[in-house]
């Protein structure tokens, strides 16, 4: 792509546009305004959806990327703009969701004098950004903006910012757009080494107890399909990660279940239990391993993994495979034994059995006056037949959601992980409904995160989003009440939490709206939600005092995970 | 020289990075969010032109380094990055030492204690000298020990820089990570 004599701002439209951009979240303001001037010449070719708050742009951008598998853009001002970005940028940085920031900045005569709203972007985004880079004149912008698509979406994924200065969007040159293929200095991703492959595929055909670990590795590469073949040839137990889920569907035989803190009992326990261990696209994150120590010490471990610094970081690995987890394992199918192990599936189905009595059947029994949790996700999911996209916030209603929707189609999960934000999940939904309006979006969120980013129902109203939105209402910070009531003798210190009537709230923003808060009208009121062409607001009346289990306490091992 | 808390090794990480703004702010990051003082640290250029060279002295355990010079090889500007012990490194520090002149007149025992020590004075001014000692950290402090004395009006030393015993080129390595990559 080519244009004489324009504008760095409309150099920034232009090269969004020939990386094919089609929607950018974002928020105006002074050091960004000759950007969004472009915009608006563009504005039939590039939407951009106005947020209420910046933090709402970077989580929509990580709901787009996460359900169109490239990276969403969001766009701030300066200073508070940008800053305002940061949470987001972190979440995104430690689930490597990829998103390309775009931040204005003052003008470069004026970079540390601290100008109006000057902050150091740069500074403060470079621990959470796989790249950032401060374009000054006008003549970097194509350049700077076609590394950023490449960085972010190479290899194992991140956000990358641009901070553009004032002076170079409305700095006049000739635009000439290349995309970037290769950077010297970077190598995103290595060949499959066939040598560790054998390997690995020779410790896994003498295994008698092998187990697959799939995270947000087997997402990305949209390796679902390999997974799945896998784990029939070879006949292994596949568990997956939080963000792994709905990378394998919920029915099938060969999976068991969801690993972590509040996840299942079996693959919990079994992971000690197990002679290889086979991670797949994950991370060996704490709330996966619980204490290191006492995390699979009898297994080997084959570590498939595109990121070499993931490798032997928390978990030393017996065969390490760096590489795309759908390229390694196209390479590790031929070599695998047609293999069954029905004693070993069999300790899966005990631990499961164990789990639907003393965790699930609890869960689901409607033994209180308000519904559980569990019972509106049980119920959720199965009107939905587990096909809709599910964006979760952080806390209980996340875990219940996590535990209990059956997801039965890929790209569907939509939570945030390693950064557990609060918040995250309206305006991720919002982002995953604009990039899959296809597919039925439901945002599951607690009282306490909704309240964080509910301003996001503007957008909503405003580009008539048809998000579901699902507060599961308990009056409390479920969560760390749990903790509280667990290991801080009940003392409830700051959980209780008034909130205001939702319902109304909804309303104001023009978005039809119920409160639910029986059992009697749960189902229907829930297919009101879904059959619903405009986005729609539910809130359920949720038990108080729930809390999840199986819980693995924080520095305790995978084996004491508790039932009870 | 600071001394080693159980389980930590000395370790010298040598980094090849691309010349670009805010790399040295990338890679000090990777220390201070695991709290790892840096010893020493030295920067510049290297007879590729726009390849810089970091010499980072830092402490850590044996079990650790690799991680973190992962972390660092990981950045995007970064080219390659090695960590060594010091047996596998020839490493050198510069010291400068600015005396009284006064301290030479009238007795040869700094005189003698520059050549003891293979010390040489680069810069003689009326007020003052300036003795320029290479070495390793104990060596340029024993000269400083000893001239200390005598009046040491300034002294400066430099960060560590060091040259590794294995005899592999970063071009080799460059060419290897290349033929590994998948791009």
């Amino acid at each position: 792509m080519e244009k004489k004599g324009i504008s760095g701002a409309e150099a920034v439209v232009l090269s969004l546009l020939a990386e094919g951009v089609e929607c950018v979240f974002g928020y105006p303001g002074g050091a960004i305004m000759p950007v969004y001037d472009a915009l608006y010449d563009y504005r039939d070719r590039l939407q951009h959806f106005l947020v209420r708050h910046e933090q709402g742009a970077a989580h929509a951008a990580q709901g787009y990327a996460r359900v169109q598998r490239r990276a969403g853009v969001c766009m701030a001002t300066s200073g508070p703009g940008a800053t305002n970005l940061i949470t987001g940028i972190a979440d995104a940085m430690i689930d490597s969701t990829p998103i390309v920031c775009i931040t204005g900045q003052v003008g470069k005569h004026l970079l540390g004098t601290d100008a109006f709203q000057e902050t150091d972007v740069i500074g403060i985004s470079m621990p959470i950004t796989k790249w950032n880079y401060q374009v000054t004149r006008a003549e970097e912008i194509p350049e700077a903006i076609a590394k950023a698509f490449y960085i972010a979406q190479s290899g194992r994924p991140g956000p990358v910012l641009i901070d553009i200065t004032k002076n170079a969007q409305t700095e006049f040159f000739d635009f000439q757009y290349r995309k970037c293929t290769k950077i010297r200095s970077y190598f995103p991703k290595r060949k499959v080494d066939l040598s560790s492959v054998e390997r690995a595929a020779d410790l896994i055909n003498n295994a008698e107890r092998p187990f697959m670990l799939i995270g947000q590795g087997v997402v990305l590469s949209g390796a679902q399909a390999e997974v799945k073949e896998m784990a029939e040839k070879a006949g292994i137990p596949v568990a997956s990660t939080l963000l792994g889920l709905s990378a394998m569907s919920v029915h099938h035989p060969q999976y068991v279940g969801y690993l972590g803190m509040h996840g299942n009992y079996g693959p919990n326990v079994l992971t000690n239990e197990c002679d290889v261990l086979i991670a797949v696209g994950m991370r060996f994150d704490d709330r996966v391993t619980g204490r290191l120590d006492g995390y699979a010490k009898q297994a080997k471990v084959i570590h498939i993994e595109i990121d070499p610094a993931e490798i032997d970081k928390n978990v030393k690995t017996e065969v390490a495979v760096v590489a795309d987890a759908k390229e390694a394992l196209q390479a590790l199918l031929p070599l695998l034994e047609v293999k069954r192990y029905p004693e070993w599936m069999a300790k899966f189905k005990e631990c499961d059995a164990t789990e639907r009595e003393k965790v699930i059947l609890k869960d689901f029994a409607p033994t209180t006056s308000l519904p559980k949790m569990a019972e509106v996700i049980h119920m959720l999911s199965q009107l939905t037949q587990g096909k809709a996209i599910i964006a979760t916030d952080v806390g209980q209603h996340q875990m219940m959601a996590t535990r209990y929707y059956e997801f039965d189609e890929p790209y569907s999960n939509i939570t945030s992980g390693g950064l557990g934000t609060m918040g995250f999940c309206l305006p991720a939904a919002i982002g995953a409904k604009v990039g899959r309006p296809d597919r039925q979006v439901v945002a599951v969120v607690g009282d306490g995160g909704f309240q964080m980013t509910l301003q996001e129902l503007g957008v909503i109203m405003q580009y008539n989003i048809p998000v579901k939105i699902l507060v599961l209402n308990n009056n409390f910070l479920g969560m760390v009440r749990q903790w509280q009531q667990l290991f801080f003798d009940r003392r409830y210190s700051s959980v209780d939490i008034q909130n205001p009537d939702f319902v109304k709230l909804a309303e104001s923003y023009y978005i039809p709206a119920r409160r639910v808060d029986n059992r009697e009208e749960l189902g229907e009121a829930l297919e009101e939600m879904l059959n619903s062409q405009s986005a729609y607001f539910l809130e359920v009346m949720v038990e108080k005092e729930d809390n999840v289990f199986p819980m693995v306490p924080a520095g305790a091992s995978v084996a004491e995970i508790r039932l009870e | 020289m600071q001394a080693l808390e159980e389980n930590q090794q000395r370790y010298t990480v040598s980094i090849f990075t691309e010349d670009k703004v805010g790399l040295l702010s990338r890679i000090t990051a990777i220390f201070t969010r695991r709290k790892i003082n840096v010893d020493s640290l030295t920067v510049s250029e290297t007879e590729n032109k726009g390849i810089s060279r970091f010499t980072v002295v830092i402490r850590t355990a044996p079990d650790r380094i690799g991680v973190i010079v992962r972390q660092i090889e990981k950045q995007v500007e970064v080219l390659k990055a090695f960590y060594y012990n010091d047996e596998q490194i020839v490493y050198q520090e510069l010291a400068l030492y600015k005396m009284p002149t006064e301290a030479f007149a009238g007795s040869q025992v700094v005189e003698k204690i520059i050549r003891d020590n293979y010390a040489r004075v680069i810069t003689i001014e009326p007020e003052f000298i300036v003795i320029e000692k290479t070495g390793h950290e104990e060596e340029t402090m024993k000269l400083f020990n000893e001239l200390k004395p005598y009046g040491v009006l300034s002294f400066v030393r430099s960060g560590r820089i060091a040259i590794a015993k294995p005899m592999k080129l970063l071009k080799v390595h460059l060419e290897e990570l290349e033929n590994i990559s998948a791009f």
